[in-house]
């Protein structure tokens, strides 16, 4: 009998919840997430207010359903920028190898070698912060480590039987590197992006507390925590009920790359 | 040897002119003029003008790069703009915090990581392994800043250890630096811990499955033998590269959670300089990171080859 794959069900589970409710924060949030309320000020966990109110009187539920989204929207543009440019660099220095491989690797190395949060430091204080700026930052930070894994797998295809036969029958190198390759490291590929997308939330997270991420209007999880840490002692809540959050949402997408893993290392493993 | 040690001196070299050089350019080529910033906007032409000789802004960028270039390499990296003084002077005080709490953490984790891998791997599948599995996959997930803020709410402000935002710096009173620091220093190591427990449970468990470990244990070593003297030798490999992408990382974890704790060290300057605009400091910062990011490489580099020697005969 097959063991099911408790780490995938779980994070699937964790995920899909969060998913449902990121989504549902872009439509409807029970209150107004920017509305003040002097009268609610700092009010602790109540039926109405189900995470409480922060220092404005605004309804903490809400901001969070607000703040996912936004990290949501940071995580997935980073982890899509890092992953088209990763890939495609990753496929062609792994599948034609030379002198090109070596010279690109090296800069790799180079900014693999370079924590990317200080990388993406520089790249905000270039451009200035904001939502759009942070994608771009990060994403750039990401390119090394995806295109490291990617062309990893393309060094371990490129010579097998499936890929010598669709050489032989005529494939051009275009075709088998995105048609018959790709779809066969997907399952690392995927388990790496969900990697990424964790990485990309604490990122994100940990450049808006610093104050250089994304800006005050919108709503994030980061710049919810670093506004909580002021009131810690009156509403300790606030900050818990926002980090509870973030765990959360890394915690399921680790699970299911985890199960990932597993499910895939049976079939690479022979 | 002597060739390899060239080789990586000269790569060593090559990358940090290069960070130098793109730095350096980055700051010189995006809008903004620092004399501005620094005079306000009500400055007269002739006064800004002054200002910019002053700051050698009116030199060409060829002739700024290498003179500050030549100057770096010497320990002088420029005037603050906002602090007025030497920025050598601002790092060598910031400096030692930062590498304090680095190696506090770093000295955390390696002494807390090691024994519970072993543990784990030499009870794999138990409760207790279980148990440290669950518990690793949780605190890899937590946020570093968030764990940060965790120590302080339960320690700061519940038990009272230590006071949050009261530093004392080392020469004040040395122990009250450290218990301090043990804080953020436990913030810091705890998901690193978790990465590296993980990361070498795993290896021990490839490692003993190999036949030279049926080998030794065929020839009657006992559990403990086998263990220490043949398998963690082999599994900590991979480790230390590992162990030298972690130090790295804390430098720049530190940066954050130097703003939790307020901790006056390196990261709070560069957050600070950054916010200000005081590019010499950045600069300097960032020349200085990759510095060191750059000799770590190179440390794990040459320990993985003085414990293996398989990697020594491959070149």
């Amino acid at each position: 009998m097959k063991k099911r794959n408790y780490n995938l069900l779980l994070g699937g589970a964790i995920t899909g919840i969060m998913m449902l409710l990121t989504l549902m924060g872009f439509f409807y949030t029970p209150f107004d997430p920017e509305k003040m309320d002097a009268a609610n000020k700092l009010s602790g966990i109540s039926l109405t207010h189900i995470m409480g109110c922060d220092n404005f009187g605004r309804d903490i539920f809400s901001r969070v359903l607000k703040g996912c989204g936004t990290t949501f929207t940071v995580a997935c543009g980073t982890v899509l920028i890092g992953t088209v440019f990763g890939t495609l660099i990753g496929a062609f220095t792994g599948y034609f190898g030379g002198i090109v491989d070596e010279v690109l690797m090296r800069i790799m190395d180079a900014l693999f070698a370079f924590p990317s949060l200080l990388l993406a430091l520089v790249f905000v204080s270039l451009f200035g912060s904001g939502k759009y700026h942070v994608i771009i930052a990060l994403g750039i930070a990401f390119v090394p480590s995806f295109s490291r894994i990617v062309r990893g797998e393309y060094m371990r295809c490129r010579d097998l039987d499936y890929v010598k036969s669709a050489r032989l029958s005529g494939a051009s190198h275009l075709r088998i590197m995105f048609v018959h390759i790709l779809p066969n490291i997907f399952t690392v590929l995927l388990s790496s992006i969900m990697i990424g997308f964790n990485n990309a939330v604490l990122a994100e997270a940990g450049l808006t507390y610093l104050g250089i991420g994304v800006k005050p209007p919108d709503a994030s999880l980061g710049e919810m925590l670093s506004s909580a840490q002021t009131y810690l002692f009156s509403a300790p809540w606030y900050a818990l009920c926002t980090g509870g959050t973030m765990i959360l949402m890394i915690l399921g997408f680790s699970l299911m790359s985890e199960g990932l893993k597993k499910n895939g290392g049976g079939r690479y493993a022979s | 040897m002597k060739k390899y040690a060239l080789t990586k001196l000269i790569g060593m070299f090559f990358t940090i002119n290069c960070v130098a050089f793109l730095v350096f350019l980055s700051f010189a080529v995006i809008p903004g003029d620092p004399a501005l910033a620094k005079l306000g906007a009500q400055a007269t032409p002739e006064r800004l003008a002054a200002m910019r000789a002053q700051m050698g802004l009116d030199r060409p960028f060829w002739e700024r790069f290498f003179s500050w270039l030549l100057c770096a390499i010497r320990g002088d990296f420029g005037t603050s703009y906002s602090y007025g003084t030497s920025v050598s002077a601002i790092i060598a005080e910031k400096l030692p915090v930062t590498l304090l709490l680095t190696g506090m953490s770093f000295i955390i984790m390696v002494t807390c990581s090691i024994p519970i891998s072993i543990y784990t791997a030499k009870h794999e599948g138990g409760r207790i392994d279980r148990i440290i599995l669950i518990v690793n996959q949780v605190i890899m997930a937590v946020p570093p800043f968030f764990a940060g803020i965790l120590i302080t709410y339960l320690f700061g402000l519940i038990l009272h250890w230590f006071q949050p935002g009261a530093y004392v710096s080392f020469g004040q009173d040395p122990l009250k630096c450290l218990v301090y620091l043990l804080f953020p220093a436990v913030a810091i190591a705890l998901p690193k811990t978790a990465m590296t427990v993980k990361l070498l449970r795993s290896s021990l468990l490839d490692e003993a499955k190999k036949d030279y470990v049926r080998t030794a244990y065929s020839k009657g070593n006992r559990t403990n033998g086998v263990l220490y003297r043949h398998v963690l030798k082999n599994a900590i490999i991979p480790v230390i590269t590992f162990l030298g992408m972690t130090l790295t990382d804390m430098i720049a974890g530190s940066v954050i959670m130097e703003q939790v704790f307020s901790v006056p060290g390196i990261g709070r300057i560069l957050i600070s300089s950054i916010s200000s605009r005081d590019y010499p400091v950045v600069e300097a910062v960032i020349v200085l990171m990759t510095f060191i990011v750059v000799t770590v490489n190179l440390l794990c580099d040459v320990i993985c080859r003085i414990v293996d020697p398989r990697i020594r005969r491959e070149v």
